[in-house]
């Protein structure tokens, strides 16, 4: 049995502690918010915060999470108001929305460590792929959602 | 002239084609204005929101919400809310209460395919709709003013709507749709109904926010890959690396007794799959299931031999003729100068995010499939063929995708998961392909050359263009049978005339080398249109430097009477500033491209390092699409495509080595991230009267931009695509 503190909650998990975390959360825990993109944390669509921290869940493993705090898309707000969700919705950001989950957990930390990003602090941080080309749209997304008066 | 290698035909093109050919049944006309229809229509999916089918396109609740019924798939690029947009207007619907929900594949199939044709792709979702959704949408807006008219006993003709209410002119009267609707419901559609003239649009060209954006942001959107099913069982599947190799054997054994595995199944002859309890369990097993592959007749087949091959129809005799106008020999012979370059581009993967997947469940007499599909019609009829069951056996459950770009239009994994749940009867079994799988297993964009020779005169005019392609053709591929005289005319795309922007060009020549390869090859997004655009583009930039000119004008000297192309062009060239001062180091390209029947330009500013490392500054990108029908949407495509444009451009090939696909997962198939990303900056230009697509034309003029760019920085003509290949430091 692992043990997961999930969104506030902590889950009794009866999986195999090398799987990875991603895939306890779509399939043993039903939460499929977070996506399966490339599991090789290449693409970042499974991101997830571990204690505040942008992690690529399809290569952590579920044993390896121990008391860290997660916190998925379903936890980042229970109706979608969170500042940078409302961003993303003011900016008519996703196309097909598959990445998003991804790109907006991997936004809420790039604030929480750089509230007042700039262009640069964003490419380097928001690796995801989008592969409708959102790109822009989250850029400025970001800048509304950190206050930065642009977008 | 033998020109195929070795075709790989598989079953499952038989599938799609015999969709795509129309399943042979009638179909009504699709906006309900049969008098017979009424009759004819079994009624249809129960609305979810409840309410009455005021003819088939709306649903309209007593609480006014109007649910419009959409028959092709949303994959991002905004159909679902563009045709929702077309229907409420017509309806004179109250937009802040409209929804869209999709028509089911097997409904429509039993109600003689009222709803139209479902295949999402060729930028058509829109454009091929535009008659039919108009005239239903007007339909439903009729029966409710007749509904209110009988009513209130009046002349319908005293009476009319606006924001889903109906009024009475003459006494004021008043009734909401939703008081209407279930009166409506009742009343025959009428024999025919105009549609509004451009003036009276009220929500067609509206930049509206986007039907299906809420869900996105919180994790809710189900994509088929997140169904959960009671009993569900997951599948991983391992095909045949090499294209057109077979399965030997396996050892079932190996993975017996492994956390959560059921069953191991062999799909087809090159196909074998593990079912487990969970998809991780079912994945981590086919890892260990030592399969032994029969690589067949293409394993020693690479990139180097299909260049070779293709090289060789770069001269050859015959070729399928595409266009001539006349004598570009004589012509070539008498220029003062004369140009030639060849151009490449490779295979490329669709690498859609979510990768393919399908859950399906067969119970004998039965098949229900939940499905990431671009043609609704296709996955029900490969469901039924796979399933050995008539089509009215078969539920299609669609599902938004998690990104399309072409791939979905085929239906491989459809098949492939009614093949496994027929083999695990009962029980759901959702079929999840791995990254690598989705990269090794595509049916890719096809690899061409071109060589273009440009003559011309004293002056500097172009005298004479021949532009000769060699390579793959999809329709030889895919579907045969809408070649004509064996030509695949699709090879062509924005080189001929009605799309060539050219055409003032006095002798011309446009003409394919067929050169198929056992690599399956399918439609991707742009399909022909993004590598021909770089192919003339790119060489009429070369013969403007040759003959001394400035791009611009060299490109308007030879537009002659193509004033919509010029329009694109000139546009572009002013919101950039075309001719005026950059900043040091700072270089512009520019370029123009008909496709899908709309005009699109570009202009990009790049700078390129001593060390050869390229900045993309600004891109200025313009569309005349006809008719905008959501501008907003419009331009966030185009600000997409210019994303999805730039991975082929800078990184994005597959390479063939030993018969397969050598590039796997997103770190040897590298596609556009953001840090690659330019400013950019969209003119949405509609100058009506026609309907041009958009998902697609804009991508076909990023390569041509930031290329003519990069020559205008560095001097170097790179003719061969990804940028990877091509050194651009200073020399």
């Amino acid at each position: 049995m692992i043990s997961l503190d999930i969104n506030g909650r902590v889950h009794q998990v009866d999986a195999d502690p090398d799987t990875p975390l991603l895939w306890v959360l779509r399939e043993w825990l039903g939460m499929t918010g977070t996506k399966f993109g490339c599991g090789i944390a290449q693409c970042g669509a499974c991101s997830v915060l571990l204690d505040g921290q942008v992690m690529r869940s399809c290569s952590v493993p579920a044993g390896s999470v121990g008391t860290a705090k997660i916190t998925t898309i379903e936890g980042l707000s229970p109706d979608g108001s969170h500042p940078v969700q409302q961003a993303w919705l003011q900016h008519d950001v996703p196309q097909c929305g598959y990445c998003q989950s991804g790109q907006i957990m991997a936004a809420v930390a790039l604030l929480q460590e750089k509230p007042k990003p700039t262009d640069a602090d964003i490419d380097e941080a928001m690796s995801n792929i989008c592969r409708c080309g959102t790109y822009n749209r989250i850029r400025a997304a970001i800048h509304t959602a950190a206050g930065n008066g642009q977008g | 002239m033998s020109s195929t290698m070795q075709m790989n035909r598989r079953r499952f093109v038989v599938s799609a084609s015999a969709a795509g050919g129309g399943l042979a049944l009638g179909w009504l006309v699709p906006w309900g204005a049969s008098p017979a229809m009424a009759q004819d229509v079994m009624h249809t999916t129960a609305p979810t929101g409840g309410g009455a089918e005021v003819g088939v396109w709306t649903v309209i609740a007593p609480d006014d919400t109007v649910t419009v019924r959409i028959a092709r798939s949303e994959m991002g690029q905004g159909t679902l809310t563009g045709l929702a947009q077309l229907v409420a207007d017509e309806l004179d619907a109250d937009w802040s209460k409209v929804r869209a929900e999709y028509v089911a594949p097997e409904v429509n199939l039993a109600n003689k395919r009222v709803w139209g044709d479902m295949s999402t792709g060729g930028s058509r979702g829109i454009r091929a709709s535009v008659d039919y959704v108009r005239k239903g949408g007007a339909t439903a807006r009729a029966m409710l003013i007749a509904a209110a008219a009988q009513r209130w006993g009046v002349p319908a003709g005293e009476c009319t709507a606006a924001d889903s209410v109906v009024t009475h002119t003459p006494s004021g009267r008043k009734l909401r749709y939703g008081e209407l609707a279930a009166a409506a419901a009742q009343l025959p559609p009428p024999a025919d109904v105009a549609v509004k003239k451009p003036a009276e649009w009220k929500i067609i060209g509206k930049g509206v926010k986007r039907l299906d954006t809420a869900d996105k942001l919180t994790g809710k959107q189900v994509f088929a890959i997140d169904v959960m099913l009671p009993d569900m069982l997951s599948a991983a599947i391992a095909q045949c690396p090499v294209f057109g190799g077979k399965l030997v054997r396996f050892d079932a054994d190996k993975v017996k007794g492994m956390p959560g595995v059921r069953q191991v199944v062999t799909v087809d002859e090159a196909t074998v799959a593990v079912v487990a309890d969970k998809w991780w369990q079912a994945k981590t097993a086919l890892a260990a299931l030592s399969i032994t592959w029969d690589e067949g007749p293409n394993a020693k087949v690479s990139s180097a031999s299909i260049a070779s091959f293709l090289q060789e129809g770069l001269d050859a005799k015959d070729a399928a003729l595409g266009q001539r106008k006349g004598d570009v020999a004589a012509a070539l012979a008498g220029a003062a100068k004369t140009v030639e370059a060849v151009y490449g581009t490779p295979f490329l993967s669709h690498a859609t995010m979510e990768p393919m997947n399908c859950t399906a469940r067969f119970t004998g007499d039965k098949v229900e499939i939940w499905v990431p599909t671009q043609n609704g019609d296709a996955s029900l009829a490969a469901a039924a063929e796979a399933a050995g069951l008539p089509l009215s056996a078969v539920k299609v459950n669609k599902l938004h995708l998690g990104g399309g770009f072409g791939r979905r239009g085929q239906q491989d994994y459809v098949r492939q998961a009614v093949l496994i749940a027929k083999q695990v009867p009962g029980r759901p079994v959702k079929l999840i392909w791995s990254r690598e799988e989705d990269t090794q297993h595509d049916f890719y964009r096809p690899v061409t050359q071109c060589k273009l020779t440009g003559g011309l005169d004293a002056d500097g005019n172009l005298v004479a263009l021949h532009l000769r392609l060699s390579g793959q053709s999809i329709l030889a591929y895919l579907a045969p049978s809408r070649m004509v005289d064996g030509i695949d005319k699709n090879m062509f795309q924005g080189l001929l005339e009605g799309e060539l922007g050219y055409m003032a060009v006095p002798n011309l020549l446009v003409d394919h080398a067929v050169r198929n390869t056992h690599v399956p090859v399918g439609f991707w997004r742009g399909v022909n249109a993004n590598q021909n655009a770089i192919y003339l583009e790119c060489f009429i930039d070369e013969l403007a430097h040759a003959a001394g000119k400035d791009p611009l004008a060299f490109r308007r000297s030879i537009m002659g009477r193509n004033p919509k192309h010029l329009a694109v062009l000139n546009a572009v060239a002013e919101k950039a500033g075309w001719g005026t001062p950059l900043p040091a180091g700072v270089h512009r390209g520019i370029c123009q491209f008909n496709s899908y029947g709309s005009y699109t330009a570009a202009v990009a500013e790049v700078s390129v390092s001593d060390q050869g490392a390229l900045k993309i500054h600004r891109m200025v990108a313009a569309t005349d699409c006809g008719h905008a029908v959501n501008p907003a949407l419009i331009a966030a495509q185009v600000e997409g495509s210019f994303g999805f444009g730039l991975g082929p451009l800078l990184y994005s090939e597959c390479t063939i080595e030993n018969g397969r696909v050598v590039e796997g997962n997103f770190d040897t198939y590298q596609v556009a991230r953001m840090a690659d990303m330019p400013q950019v900056e969209t003119v949405v230009m509609p100058s009506g009267g026609f309907w041009g697509g958009v998902g697609e034309p804009t991508i076909a003029v990023v390569g041509p931009a930031v290329l003519n760019a990069i020559f205008a920085a560095t001097g170097k003509r790179i003719r061969t695509l990804p940028l990877t290949h091509h050194d651009l430091k200073r020399t």
